[in-house]
């Protein structure tokens, strides 16, 4: 069913960490340009307000549907407002619903899947049947489900409904392949000399064997950012993630920008090459990372 | 073979039901029905009277565990019950959306495979190079691009250059195959790019792996054409993992379906789906929740099964 093979431990290299970069940066091109459009995008999200031309926020009737010129680089929308000011307002919306999301998705999926992995036997049998389940829903399914379920509870103006929903879908993704991983370090004789120490479960689970599952955690905390900004665009895009007027790639190109396609396509172009060029960075990333740090990955 | 499948079969149950009991508890974790969509979404002032006579006409009275013994029961009775909305029967509402739906996904799979197979394969021959390069971008572009961005930008393109828009009412293609397919290519197109690229990328690492086979080495050394080695001895075998993720992102097609059909303005069963989200109408998020889990289950026992007649070499036994 899977296509997931990672069955042995994945060690990363333990190089100094200025080294580690070099390293990858001679290995992995692709993986290296795709790091600096992250950083950008980090930037363009956190100095928002400094990186913009305009608020993002101005409605300017004297310009409504201004094609990209100088003054406005990629064009306004219906109210006039700045559109690339909007995307790069934007990328701090896609970047920190898809950072929260994957982090709390996939370390709550790593936490289960060592757990699962380590006590075994009936226990584990009753989580993989649950993930199972879990697992027979499209990201973007599941999290329209949730939606539906835990519509309204907004706290400290963070949707925190669009990330639980989001970071539920990732759950049971990441459980499995760290589950996998977890396994063959459970018949280390190290994990077998920490229980006859009578060492505490937690201890085992949380010193000895979660270490060396990093390496799959990380790769797949990298993947599963790009699903997530995806799956908020894909939210917002429904109505159902991110409200206006908060500025957000997937709702920007929602309501009535269809009818624009004729009159502005840049407001349809610009925030769509936005969610793009974010997804394919990190996807993209996520896979010169696995490359890197499981050798044997490399084909 | 035979008691294998009846195995599986029965091992379908307990998921489903887990499916069943999961999505009827989740809908339920925070208050708010289709009642107060129904008759207070666009801020009219209804009595709360009228609310607890509707509630009370569908059921939304009564405790949680009746409600959910009914649903259970419907469930063992292949009755879906009621739309909370349109209180029509489920099952209707998706089947006369399902036709749409299914011919879509049908057409991107063709469409995806056609294209991924000779993608994945030079991608995999010309390994290193810039055309395996090339292939590498265009496919992690195919898992990038949203498919309803890239569905918007068909229609921009058709627009703009034919001043031409595909019709948005729905002609079965038994009726008139023409009109059908002008309005389904596109779609089709828009969710297919993914799934193409799904593919080809599958297919490009397990044909990579296949011509380390000794098999192949083998062949070779007999003096067999490259291109028989190729076609015959390793994508033979290279197809065979491919078909596992042909047919997972078929059942997930949905997935990609949701978003699509509405920039199409399709009324398929992806629409109808995030219409019941947004009217929290929980009978029919619960009739597609368990219509997509019963695809899924029965799709993954089709491609264990399609394996052991594809490759002799795995016989299931119980």
């Amino acid at each position: 069913m899977s296509v997931v093979t990672t069955t042995a431990p994945v060690i990363a290299p333990t190089v100094h960490p200025r080294g580690a970069m070099m390293e990858f940066a001679r290995q992995q091109p692709l993986g290296t340009v795709s790091l600096v459009i992250i950083i950008i995008m980090m930037f363009a999200g956190i100095f928002s307000e400094w990186v913009s031309p305009y608020d993002p926020f101005h409605i300017d009737f004297a310009s409504l549907l201004a094609p990209p010129s100088w003054e406005h680089w990629c064009g306004t929308d219906a109210f006039g407002r700045d559109i690339l000011s909007r995307v790069i307002h934007g990328s701090r919306t896609a970047l920190v619903i898809g950072f929260t999301s994957s982090f709390v998705g996939s370390t709550i999926g790593a936490v289960i899947g060592v757990a699962s992995a380590y006590f075994g036997g009936k226990l584990d049998d009753w989580i993989q049947r649950f993930m199972d389940i879990l697992l027979a829903f499209p990201i973007i399914v599941l999290a329209l489900v949730v939606v539906a379920a835990l519509r309204g509870a907004i706290v400290y103006g963070i949707d925190i409904n669009l990330i639980t929903a989001i970071a539920i879908p990732i759950v049971p993704r990441v459980a499995r392949v760290v589950r996998a991983a977890a396994l063959s370090i459970r018949v280390m004789p190290y994990v077998d000399a920490a229980r006859a120490a009578g060492y505490s479960h937690s201890r085992i689970i949380f010193r000895h064997m979660t270490p060396n599952v990093v390496a799959p955690y990380l790769i797949m905390f990298t993947a599963f950012i790009a699903q997530a900004i995806l799956a908020e665009a894909s939210l917002s895009f429904l109505g159902l993630g991110v409200t206006e007027p908060t500025p957000a790639w997937g709702l920007m190109l929602s309501g009535n920008a269809a009818d624009f396609y004729r009159e502005a396509p840049w407001m349809i172009l610009f925030p769509g090459i936005a969610i793009s060029l974010a997804v394919f960075a990190f996807n993209l990333f996520g896979d010169s990372l696995r490359d890197y740090l499981d050798p044997r990955f490399k084909v | 073979m035979l008691r294998y499948t009846l195995q599986r079969l029965l091992l379908m149950i307990p998921t489903l039901i887990g499916v069943a009991v999961l999505v009827f508890f989740m809908l339920r974790i925070v208050p708010g029905d289709v009642v107060e969509v129904k008759l207070r979404g666009d801020g009219g002032s209804v009595s709360q009277e009228v609310i607890d006579m509707e509630r009370k006409r569908l059921g939304l009275d009564k405790p949680i565990l009746a409600q959910f013994g009914d649903w259970m029961v419907g469930l063992a009775t292949l009755d879906l019950g009621k739309s909370m909305w349109t209180d029509r029967p489920v099952t209707e509402e998706i089947a006369i959306r399902l036709e749409l739906s299914l011919q879509v996904a049908i057409m991107a799979t063709i469409f995806a495979v056609l294209i991924a197979i000779p993608l994945g394969t030079t991608s995999a021959l010309m390994r290193g190079t810039w055309v395996d390069y090339a292939v590498r971008i265009i496919t992690i572009g195919g898992l990038s691009i949203p498919s309803f961005w890239f569905g918007m930008l068909i229609m921009m393109f058709l627009l703009g250059f034919y001043n031409w828009l595909p019709p948005i009412t729905f002609t079965p293609l038994y009726v008139d195959p023409v009109a059908n397919l002008t309005q389904l290519v596109w779609p089709a197109m828009a969710v297919g790019y993914r799934y193409c690229a799904v593919v080809a990328r599958m297919i490009r690492s397990s044909l990579l792996e296949v011509l380390n086979e000794d098999y192949i080495r083998t062949a070779r050394a007999k003096g067999v054409f490259e291109k028989v080695v190729i076609s015959r001895h390793a994508l033979r075998n290279a197809l065979l993992p491919a078909i596992t993720v042909i047919g997972i992102e078929f059942a997930f097609l949905i997935g990609g379906l949701v978003v699509t059909e509405q920039v199409f303005n399709l009324n398929g069963i992806g629409k109808l789906f995030v219409q019941s989200v947004s009217r929290n109408d929980f009978t029919l998020i619960q009739g597609m929740v368990m219509l997509i889990a019963v695809f899924y289950v029965v799709i993954n026992l089709v491609v264990d099964l399609l394996y052991a007649v594809f490759d002799p070499r795995i016989r299931y036994s119980s």
